[in-house]
């Protein structure tokens, strides 16, 4: 119980996204003139504006150089036709303000944070357009950060967890673009050019395919004057084509990777739900219960409480544009493997006949509802559910209508809507560490 | 990129500090018993967070018993006569409330993250298990496996930090900062119930207790409060600790360690003073200042010389933390380039620590590291969490509260010739010590427990 379990709650509460209706700040939505979506919030407690583009960039966009998205994201902030890596930061760092770009297997996102006061907002919002309007990708710091890419692949070798995550996502998806690792592989990684960077900017760096979240102390005109800047800086291209959908799948299946670790990392899961999921209340409020609400949870309490069998278990959905991952996850020493799974495997079993009890559903929904304004807390929290509201095109009712969603939760509905989604038959399952089988 | 700082798990990044406005002030207030309360008003949303920090943490321990302070953290969820294991967390839960706890070296925290008017909730449970803990030798045999899996994950299966585990057991020989705030292995082997009690009796009273509030309250409320439930608690004898003070170093220390890994990792720690406990108060400043330079993003001497100039570095950092109850360690690590070794980054580092002792750095460089530290005092208040965090722990050192309103004017106040001469007087050989992972192949057919001296069960 500490730092890392904190980090994996969060982590939880940004995958489950959960609101209820009476804390939820009213969100001011526009369309700029090439139709970038825009999605604000004031705040105006503190002296400072965060500003957050989302494009449908991720990885699942890699196509057959995996790695693409994520090199592309890493080198936005490394040079204009203007400015080199150096002035850039150089420009940022003189007036406090922070800057950031990072992607994921749906999206990819730049980022700002500045102080209010006109000479920093300015200065800061200057260099941040310049950077969106054109980066020029350098072929030195191209090929550097490709050197790093490659060096980043290695470090992931050495750790058995990222072995497991890269492992689980191939065997559930397979060929389909959220199997490769967003990191990609040495051989993908070596064979890519600057010029697959520029073009892939080019292509999905669009207004089209983008939306802007501001949250902070400015006024609606101001945010609108802002989001104007942002619309001319962007080229207005093209939404990206849809992500085919997932396939169920067929079988079990057991992965073994043997690695020299004394714990063995356990993955066991299935392709899972999709935001705006019809099946998404019963899905997340049943999972809350089975392994997403921490200590209180069936899994925790199976295995780690009764047993001592591990640190760290857990169940999530990580909702996606199409379906993301259904995941059961823990480390333990490795001779206790067999036994985990069983365990893990019974939980799964038992939720899915039985769903929960009128108790446990009870507790749930008050943590749920209870909880909602610790998630919209801060301006940071505020950002970060405007920025997935925004990309997933979930409707701005959306959140009114969420406290009633989860109390319309019954044990019947959760018991339907697993036994029809979810197939404990039909798991992959993967053990990083200990020898082959 | 990946970067690994191996100063993970147990430190919390300090050089962005919350600013004090005055609309905002702290008040705090002493119980009869000795604890102390310190509230923060923070009114932007409907939440509070609670936190109750207690001066216990691995610093405190002694030989054969390390990680115990931490084994007593997770015991803090197992139960009291009046709310048997799980309870707490199933209250707290249902009234939609976070919480969790963490052990560092200097202290033990719990916290509760919740809607602000279940603020009552919180302290309830919480002075409950302050003196009425059970510690049942059933959970306890559970837990403490609980915990040796911690360690497995956190250090035994991860080569990074194996390796900064023993790097900081060469560097402080009698120092209790020698042991990791997780335990040895034996160590958490032979631990009984009644260590864990008497370890429980020994440090967990009102008066070595200090409760923070940061949220949508009513200072005057929470005092109320407080009172009704920690006030009732009996203060009890606490004892002092040894002063353990370091003995002195007399020239470089060097270790190789050896696990199956990928890459190699240099690690560079040399030791330096902190607030409280140094004659030149600015000196524990001027230190932040340098570490923020060699390695504080893009602009940072150590990014543009190694990383990207010179291309030796894959990836570089330096830390170094102003507060802490004893003399602690500012580090250099980094993982070589493609194509080069350690011996040539640590050459390369050698070569810009030998700049910073004999040039005074570029006033812009430190203007550039101030405008940092003054947006970092806005940015931070943003997080209840996070103010919470440095109140309890400079209370906690003995510094105070106050020592924050310090901060920004403390830092703006360090010159570039300081910058030099704690350079030059800190980061010296004799002060020095290195540790390299040196990477053995990843072989299913030899684990770790060859290389560590623990056995594989």
């Amino acid at each position: 119980m500490n730092i890392t379990t904190l980090r994996l709650l969060l982590l939880l509460v940004l995958a489950s996204f959960s609101f209820t209706a009476h804390a939820v700040p009213e969100i001011i939505h526009w369309q700029t003139d090439k139709g970038l979506r825009v999605y604000f919030e004031k705040a105006r407690e503190l002296p400072m504006l965060d500003i957050r583009l989302v494009f449908d960039a991720g990885s699942a966009r890699d196509g057959k150089n995996p790695g693409l998205a994520s090199l592309t994201s890493g080198q936005i902030f490394h040079g204009t036709d203007k400015m080199d890596l150096i002035t850039i930061a150089e420009r940022f760092d003189d007036v406090g303000a922070e800057y950031s770009a990072g992607s994921l297997r749906d999206m990819a996102w730049v980022r700002l944070r500045s102080l209010t006061r006109p000479k920093s907002l300015d200065q800061a919002l200057d260099t941040f357009l310049s950077v969106l309007s054109g980066p020029s990708f350098p072929e030195k710091d191209f090929r550097r950060a490709q050197k790093q890419a490659l060096i980043g692949l290695q470090a992931e070798e050495q750790s058995p967890s990222s072995i497991a995550t890269k492992t689980f996502f191939k065997a559930i998806y397979g060929d389909h673009p959220y199997g490769s690792s967003p990191s990609g592989t040495p051989e993908s990684v070596r064979s890519i050019k600057r010029r697959d960077l520029v073009d892939f900017y080019q292509q999905y760096y669009v207004a089209a395919n983008a939306i802007l979240v501001i949250v902070g102390d400015v006024d609606e005109a101001q945010a609108r004057q802002i989001s104007r800047r942002v619309d001319q800086a962007l080229k207005l291209g093209k939404k990206a084509p849809a992500i085919p959908d997932v396939p169920e799948l067929k079988e079990a299946q057991r992965i073994r990777v043997p690695f020299p670790s004394e714990q063995a990392h356990i993955f066991i899961g299935q392709p899972g739900m999709l935001r705006g999921d019809e099946d998404y209340f019963p899905l997340y409020v049943g999972n809350h219960i089975l392994g997403g609400s921490g200590f209180t949870s069936r899994l925790v309490k199976d295995v780690r409480v009764d047993r001592g069998l591990a640190y760290s278990v857990y169940s999530y959905f990580l909702p996606m544009r199409v379906k993301g991952p259904f995941m059961a996850g823990l480390q333990t020493r490795v001779d206790q493997t067999d036994e985990a799974i069983d365990i893990v495997f019974d939980a799964i079993r038992t939720y899915r006949n039985e769903g929960p009890t009128k108790q446990e559903l009870k507790s749930s929904k008050k943590n749920i509802t209870g909880g909602f304004p610790l998630r919209v807390a801060s301006n940071s929290d505020l950002v970060d559910y405007l920025g997935v509201i925004g990309f997933y095109e979930l409707s701005l009712n959306y959140l009114d209508d969420f406290t009633a969603q989860v109390e319309a939760v019954t044990i019947e509905s959760i018991r339907e809507a697993w036994q029809r989604r979810i197939n404990p038959e039909h798991m992959v399952t993967v053990i990083v560490g200990g020898e082959e089988e | 990129m990946y970067l690994f700082k191996p100063v993970l798990v147990f430190s919390l990044c300090l050089l962005a500090w919350p600013l004090w406005a005055q609309e905002n002030p702290v008040h705090s207030f002493q119980l009869e018993n000795g604890m102390r309360v310190i509230v923060k008003e923070d009114h932007r949303s409907p939440v509070a967070i609670s936190m109750v920090w207690y001066g216990v943490g691995s610093s405190y321990e002694s030989g054969g018993i390390t990680g115990i302070s931490h084994v007593l953290e997770h015991m803090m969820f197992k139960g009291t006569e009046r709310y048997p294991a799980g309870e707490f967390s199933a209250i707290i839960a249902e009234n939609g409330g976070q919480e969790n706890a963490f052990t560092s070296y200097d202290f033990t925290a719990y916290y509760q993250y919740l809607a602000a008017d279940r603020l009552e909730t919180s302290f309830k449970l919480e002075a409950d298990r302050m003196r009425h803990l059970t510690i049942p030798e059933k959970e306890f045999l559970k837990e403490v496996e609980v915990v040796k899996e911690e360690r497995r994950l956190r250090t035994e299966d991860n080569p990074t930090s194996l390796t900064y585990e023993q790097f900081l057991a060469t560097a402080w020989l009698n120092s209790p900062y020698h042991n990791p705030v997780i335990g040895w292995m034996t160590d958490l082997d032979s631990l009984t119930v009644e260590d864990l009690k008497s370890w429980y009796q020994k440090w967990y009273a009102p008066n070595n207790a200090i409760l923070v509030v940061v949220g949508d309250v009513q200072p005057k409320q929470v005092f109320r409060l407080a009172k009704r439930y920690f006030g009732e608690l009996q203060a009890d004898g606490i004892a002092s600790v040894k002063p353990q003070k370091e003995t002195r170093q007399r020239g470089e220390r060097r270790i190789k360690v050896k696990a199956p890994a990928e890459l190699p990792h240099l690690m560079i720690g040399y030791k330096a003073p902190v607030v409280g406990q140094v004659d030149e108060e600015w000196e524990p400043y001027a230190l932040e200042v340098l570490a923020s330079l060699m390695a504080g993003g893009d602009t940072s001497l150590l990014q543009r010389e190694l990383v990207r100039g010179q291309e030796i570095a894959s990836a570089v950092d330096a830390d170094y933390s102003a507060f802490r109850r004893m003399k602690t360690l500012f580090t250099v690590d980094g993982i070589p380039a493609a194509g080069h070794d350690v011996a040539e980054l640590e050459q390369a580092i050698e070569k810009q620590l030998q700049k910073l002792r004999t040039q005074p750095v570029d006033q812009k460089e430190l203007d550039r590291i101030k405008a940092g530290v003054i947006a970092g005092e806005i940015y931070q208040r943003d997080s209840v969490q996070h103010q919470a965090i440095i109140i309890g722990m400079l209370e906690t050192l003995g510094l105070g509260w106050k020592t924050m309103d310090e901060y920004a004017d403390r830092i703006n106040a360090v010159t570039a010739r300081q910058v030099q001469k704690v350079a030059k007087k800190y980061l010296v050989d004799d002060r020095k010590t290195i540790a390299i992972l040196d990477p053995q192949p990843i072989d299913p057919a030899n684990p770790p427990s060859k290389f560590s001296g623990e056995l594989r069960k």
